[in-house]
């Protein structure tokens, strides 16, 4: 039996050798009266999946916005790649909660979608949109509409639009929450399959302890009003073992109820 | 599928006319034809180019005054929905013109722009503009703020995301403003014809009851509403062509 071995990383850590896509240098963020972030400061290594968890509320999608570029921090800076975020490039690509697919467009234009913004060529830009929708196991559904699709469909259509501009960062939002369990789970073993063909860096918040668990490198852990990270999670042996094997390890079991205790308090 | 939706189609139609053949052998009034006396007048009318004549009156005002509403009003649809500064200057000027009681402002109309095209194109705007105006604006005020989002994520520019986002995701709205808003153009067409000066259909109308021809009239009334329907029907083809993913469904449902 091997112990867990928990490694914690304090809230801001020094000058690290660990390269970094992405840091969040004292964010912060308020709506009117309301502080939705306070203060924040996180570092995502590049090529690996970090997890924003925490209960509702507790601003991880705020922050993951931000760092899309689509909102704006009212104070701290992002940096991507070294450089400051100044609004939505060409480094990173969203993957949405809801899926915002144009449900006038089929899936081949939908996943070209974000080629065509950046005026790619058509015959181009639907050769790359192929090779994703294909990569995501959608053959043959190229001239469908979103409507004809089931959610888990949907969704592969936003990765596959997601993947297709070839950003560094891929941000997730919440991402499998709208798609039904056992879709879910083939979702989550498809990605940790994705993280390591992929050489992308994968920001992805969830509000599933077992979800974040499974498929994480690191787990910063946020605590609500004001957000701020409480702890920063890095899973270690269990993974090299094998989706299978995951979710019967004893390490896997210990950080699901660890991190449980701690946000148990938060949940009313 | 098709089959029985047409089957279902002529069989409404059969019950319809069924009715009205009844209720004007009944009769119900003496001022009430039967469906096939009309048919007869409209055939009639058709034939010997009376129908032709009066259409190409009454389509004037109509095609104009339904261009100008649909062009202007989509414009103003989309800048009001747009910009919150225009909806306040904007808005209530529909919502009252909406709401006013047309037959009593014709008086004013002729008085201001006299009795010829100008006043009839406008009664027809003053019916058809609103709906149209007061829909697009809605629909591009609630374009889902997710798909807008997608569009800055994905670097599209503000033409873009107009263009290729708020417009096509706000068209079933739109597409729905202008079938009601071309309809309500259609009657206002009729109204000036009947109110301002009897011209065209109008004038079909107005006589026929004058002298009693009440298959003539009823005729006339039943080409109008025909013609109506198979302009409506060629809006929803068109919509289905530029939006074919749009009218089955949504994404989000």
């Amino acid at each position: 039996m091997v112990m867990p071995q928990i490694k914690e990383v304090a809230g801001q850590a020094g000058e690290s050798p660990v390269d970094n896509a992405v840091v969040a240098r004292g964010v912060s963020k308020t709506y009117g009266t309301v502080e939705a972030l306070r203060n924040l400061s996180l570092e995502f290594p590049r090529g690996q999946l970090t997890s924003l968890l925490g209960p509702s509320g507790c601003g991880k999608t705020t922050l993951l916005k931000i760092i899309a570029g689509l909102l704006e921090p009212t104070s701290g800076e992002i940096e991507v790649n070294g450089k400051p975020v100044k609004g939505p490039g060409p480094d990173r690509a969203f993957v949405f909660q809801d899926f915002a697919l144009m449900p006038w467009a089929s899936v081949i234009r939908n996943v070209a979608f974000g080629l065509e913004l950046r005026g790619v060529a058509k015959s181009e830009r639907e050769a790359i949109a192929e090779k994703y929708i294909r990569e995501v196991g959608l053959s043959g559904f190229e001239k469908a509409y979103p409507h004809e699709l089931s959610g888990g469909m949907r969704q592969r259509v936003g990765l596959a639009r997601a993947l297709s501009v070839d950003a560094d960062v891929l941000l997730m939002d919440e991402p499998f929450s709208a798609v039904d369990e056992q879709t879910r789970r083939k979702f989550q073993e498809d990605l940790l399959r994705l993280v390591e063909n992929e050489s992308k860096t994968f920001i992805f918040v969830t509000h599933s302890i077992e979800e974040a668990v499974y498929v994480s490198d690191q787990i910063a852990i946020l605590l609500p009003r004001p957000s701020r990270v409480s702890e920063i999670i890095r899973p270690g042996g269990f993974r090299q073992k094998g989706a299978d094997a995951i979710r019967r390890d004893p390490e896997y079991l210990d950080i699901v109820d660890r991190i449980w205790a701690s946000l148990r308090s938060y949940v009313d | 599928m098709l089959s029985r939706s047409l089957y279902l189609k002529i069989l409404s139609a059969v019950v319809v006319f069924g009715a009205w053949e009844i209720a004007g052998r009944i009769p119900v009034s003496y001022a009430f034809p039967t469906f096939l006396e009309s048919m007869a007048a409209l055939g009639r009318m058709a034939f010997d180019g009376t129908l032709y004549t009066a259409y190409v009156e009454t389509l004037k005002p109509l095609v104009v005054g339904v261009s100008i509403s649909a062009f202007i009003g989509i414009g103003l649809g989309l800048w009001i929905g747009l910009s919150r500064a225009f909806d306040w200057l904007f808005s209530p000027i529909f919502i009252v013109m909406q709401a006013a009681p047309l037959a009593a402002l014709i008086p004013l109309l002729v008085m201001a722009y006299g009795i010829g095209l100008t006043s009839k194109v406008f009664v027809v705007c003053i019916m058809a503009m609103p709906v149209i105006v007061l829909n697009t604006a809605g629909a591009v005020r609630n374009t889902p703020v997710s798909l807008k989002e997608m569009g800055r994520s994905f670097l599209g520019s503000k033409s873009d995301i107009i263009l290729k986002i708020i417009i096509p995701s706000a068209s079933p709205v739109i597409f729905s403003g202008l079938r009601l808003g071309i309809s309500a153009g259609f009657i206002g067409a009729i109204l000036a014809e009947l109110k301002i000066t009897p011209t065209g259909v109008g004038d079909i109308i107005t006589y026929s009851r004058s002298i009693a021809d009440y298959p003539s009239m009823y005729a006339a009334i039943f080409s109008i509403i025909l013609l109506a329907i198979l302009f409506l029907n060629l809006l929803e083809r068109v919509e289905v062509y530029l939006f074919e993913g749009n009218v089955r469904g949504y994404a989000s449902d």
